[in-house]
């Protein structure tokens, strides 16, 4: 389904991908791939507390040991008060330096205490453990409620609430900030409800679970030179991060990106790169670190565990009238949860005059999260959607059609402020609507109760910092170079488009990701961003690249370059310079150097937020009433794209997506003792969907062009995790009459509210 | 003239003042008025991306004004 009105030779196309081969045969070079003659193996000394003070660490036996280069501690890692203002946000330089190697106090089990590179992987784990850390434990403030009660421990000392704190807020305090987003009469709003259901739901602290762990590789150069090799979702970031971190000049570093296995927002932050470099330093010889995957779950960025109250308000006729949330989230460690997104999201796709949404960024002895896939969006919507569907089992009506009857639609005021411009909400439920998953009858099996859902999802996309350029050879073909890592596919979108400005087959075009000294600046990969922001750097690229082809045209025909056009890859002649051959781009590359040289095609942009973009999704869930064990049996994603420029992959987004959702719908979730150990740091029992668990996934693609791309493109990446906790949990009321308001929807969880339902 | 709209929260810092025109040709002028007329509303707006005429800018500083434009502030996020 297409609102657009452009037609395209190239964007559309599903060609195969140019980093393809090398990745199903296992040649592509991931972080864990890179050895320098000489390297060392570092290993990392990880607090076993949730929460203690550091009395003293002596490395003395370790750094006598054989083979043991260097030893770093947080002494290594200067205390700083420093922001990095990159893309979206201020990164606190003093928190991320403080989570590499902690300072003064363990913040939650697993944060890296010290590290230590020595000559073989054996030599540095047993150096680590001759490492004597005396620790004065503290009681662990593990979730919203203990962070909140009025006796609980202070995380960080100074801690002030910013935002809007309540004028009752107390001056300690584990709250780092409350926004609150308000409107309309939020009494008056209730009062005339017909409906009101308010209810309170729980979601787990999850991982994004990439299946690559964090590994890079750091080398000290002679003359002070830094070069890093790591899987990242910004190497501009990384560099930029460690230069702040450690007090080093940003122009001494140099950051080359693999191949990574996987991100989803958790490869956002620094973790080991600062440390590497400070082993590298002190070692003078290249140090490799690598995380396990127990380290992966302990000490790297997961998304919030949250508590949200919900409370919505209808007339007998379906129209909502009144909504207020409150949202708690854990920012882990650190200061930085995506509650303030949360709030932005959770009532985004309705049209509500009256409402109060309020949300809660709160410290706790975890790790400290990270971006994951539309942070903030997924819990929000679970809690919203679930009250939606409960509305609407209430009024008897359809659960799609009481969101179509509330749904934004171009010229509303967003629940965050500005008018929506066109946005294509409404052509997704419409499209559900007559998808024939909504109308196929359910069919239980035996011994099983079957039931749907239905919910929505928001994601407002990014738009931000991009570089690019597009260069020709002589023999026709071009390179694109960009600076953003590719995760899911953007290399082959980035062609297509070189492809469509200039006429040249996408297997003649080489798509690369540059490293850190080689192009322009790029913010990271992440915010669905890449295809839109840097898709658009591309494009003026490589027009920028046509427009000098059609100057060389002028140079061949001898006419002023105002008489040449362009057309499906070739110059042509114009009024007063008719009657000219059409010079094709391979013609034109041929006379490059009789003609003025090379041509090199540059672009930078600085987009603004691109446009925002809805899915619903349709979920068919089968529940063994003797177990508690559910599956998904058919599943639907439809969701607006704006334009897909490589349709396999934007499929492959919305089906990842929604995997990810299921999961932490079903089964996901970061299990801890009473003293805030984990107790499920890998995936046998850190439990996320594979292939065999779930139904192929039903795809539409909806595009409602956004009119600040030349293609109309959205981007694609965060919006179909958002409505499946809701998809889910809303069919499993359908199959049970229980009404779940925590995750995940595990089969103890699951027959424990069977039995008590009776 | 711009018109400046401040959310119910915001409006906290603007003694109630819901909205607020202002001759200004960028930005980074039009919040030097806003905040000298409410200094109050400084901190709040250091954790805030602005939008202008409904889109969301983070680098906002020297972004041009028409006439008839409407800003709101909005929280920033950050994607995975």
């Amino acid at each position: 389904m297409s609102t657009a009105t452009k037609t395209f030779e190239h964007v559309g196309t599903r060609p195969i991908r140019h980093d393809g081969l090398d990745k199903v045969t296992g040649r592509a070079n991931y972080g864990a791939d890179y050895a320098l003659p000489g390297m060392l193996h570092g290993y990392v000394v990880r607090s076993p507390h949730a929460h203690a003070r550091i009395v003293s660490i002596d490395t003395s036996a370790a750094e006598a040991m054989a083979g043991v280069k260097a030893v770093v501690t947080g002494s290594d890692i200067p205390k700083t008060n420093a922001k990095l203002v990159m893309g979206e946000a201020a990164l606190d330089l003093g928190a991320m330096g403080d989570n590499a190697l902690a300072h003064d106090k363990a913040l939650y089990e697993g944060h890296a205490v010290a590290a230590v590179a020595a000559t073989s992987p054996e030599i540095a784990s047993a150096a680590a453990e001759a490492i004597r850390v005396v620790y004065e434990p503290l009681q662990p403030v593990m979730n919203v409620d203990q962070a909140l009660a009025p006796d609980a421990l202070i995380l960080h000392d100074g801690m002030v609430t910013k935002g809007r704190p309540k004028p009752d807020a107390p001056t300690r305090t584990n709250v780092a900030l409350r926004m609150e987003l308000t409107r309309g009469d939020l009494d008056k709003g209730f009062a005339g409800a017909d409906v009101v259901i308010e209810r309170t739901f729980t979601t787990p602290m999850v991982h994004q679970g990439y299946i690559e762990p964090h590994a890079c590789v750091a080398r000290w150069g002679e003359d002070g030179q830094v070069v890093v090799w790591t899987s990242t979702q910004g190497h501009f970031v990384v560099r930029d991060c460690c230069a702040g971190i450690l007090g080093i000049d940003a122009a001494r570093i140099k950051v080359i990106p693999s191949e990574i296995g996987g991100g989803f927002g958790g490869k956002i932050p620094v973790y080991l790169e600062p440390v590497a470099i400070a082993l590298a330093r002190k070692a003078h010889r290249p140090v490799k670190l690598v995380m396990s995957r127990e380290d992966v779950f302990r000490a790297s960025g997961p998304t919030s565990g949250t508590k949200i109250r919900v409370k919505l308000g209808a007339k007998k006729d379906g129209s909502f009238v009144a909504a207020s949330a409150s949202l708690y989230y854990e920012a882990g460690a650190y200061a930085g949860s995506p509650a303030g997104a949360g709030a932005m999201c959770a009532i985004a796709a309705y049209d509500i005059p009256n409402f109060l949404v309020e949300a809660y960024d709160i410290v706790v002895n975890r790790p400290k999260v990270a971006a994951y896939r539309a942070p903030g969006a997924p819990a929000a919507a679970f809690a919203v959607e679930s009250v939606v569907d409960e509305v609407a089992r209430r009024l008897g009506k359809d659960p799609i059609e009481l969101r179509l009857q509330n749904a934004v639609r171009e010229g509303d005021q967003a629940a965050y402020g500005p008018e929506f411009g066109p946005i294509g909400l409404r052509e997704v439920l419409e499209a559900a609507r007559c998808h024939p998953h909504w109308k196929a009858p359910l069919v239980p099996q035996p011994g099983r109760k079957v039931g749907r859902g239905v919910a929505c999802g928001f994601w407002f996309n990014a738009g931000l910092n991009s570089s690019a350029t597009v260069s020709l050879s002589a023999d026709g073909s071009a390179n694109v170079v960009t600076g953003n890592p590719d995760i899911g596919g953007t290399r082959v979108a980035q062609a297509l488009m070189v492809s469509e400005e200039l006429g040249i087959p996408v297997e003649r075009v080489r798509p690369i990701v540059a490293d850190t000294d080689s192009i322009g600046y790029n913010d990271v990969t992440g915010g669905s961003r890449v295809c839109y922001a840097t898709g658009m750097a591309v494009i003026e690229a490589a027009r920028d690249a046509q427009a000098q082809l059609r100057a060389r045209a002028a140079k061949i025909w001898d006419v002023p370059v105002e008489q040449v056009g362009w057309e499906r890859g070739r110059a042509i002649a114009l009024n007063g310079a008719s009657g000219r051959e059409p010079l094709t781009v391979s013609e034109l590359a041929a006379k490059l150097m009789h003609t003025g040289g090379p041509i090199i095609g540059s672009a930078t942009v600085n987009a603004p937020m691109a446009g925002p973009a809805f899915g619903a999704h349709i979920c068919d869930l089968e529940v063994d009433e003797d177990t508690g064990v559910s599956r998904v049996v058919r599943y639907t994603v439809v969701q607006d794209v704006g334009k897909a420029v490589h349709p396999s992959y934007v499929e492959g987004q919305m089906q990842g997506g929604a995997s990810q959702g299921i999961g932490w719908a079903l089964n996901e979730e970061y299990v801890y003792d009473a003293e805030g150990h984990l107790q499920n740091p890998g995936f046998l029992d850190y439990r996320m969907p594979v292939a065999s668990d779930l139904p192929m996934i039903d795809t539409v693609i909806i595009e409602v062009a956004n009119p600040l791309h030349p293609y109309g493109v959205r981007g694609v990446g965060e919006v179909p995790i958002v409505p499946p906790l809701a998809a889910v949990a809303n069919a499993m009321h359908d199959a049970t009459r229980v009404r779940f308001t925590a995750l995940p929807l595990s089969p103890p969880r699951v027959l424990a509210a069977l039995k008590q339902r009776g | 003239m711009a018109t400046v709209h401040f959310s119910r929260g915001l409006a906290r810092y603007t003694g109630g003042v819901e909205s607020l025109t202002v001759d200004a040709p960028r930005v980074q002028e039009l919040l030097v008025v806003v905040t000298e007329r409410f200094p109050g509303l400084t901190q709040p707006l250091e954790v805030m991306a602005i939008a202008v005429d409904g889109e969301v800018h983070q680098h906002h500083d020297y972004l041009k004004l028409r006439p008839d434009s409407e800003i709101h502030f909005v929280p920033q996020i950050a994607g995975g």
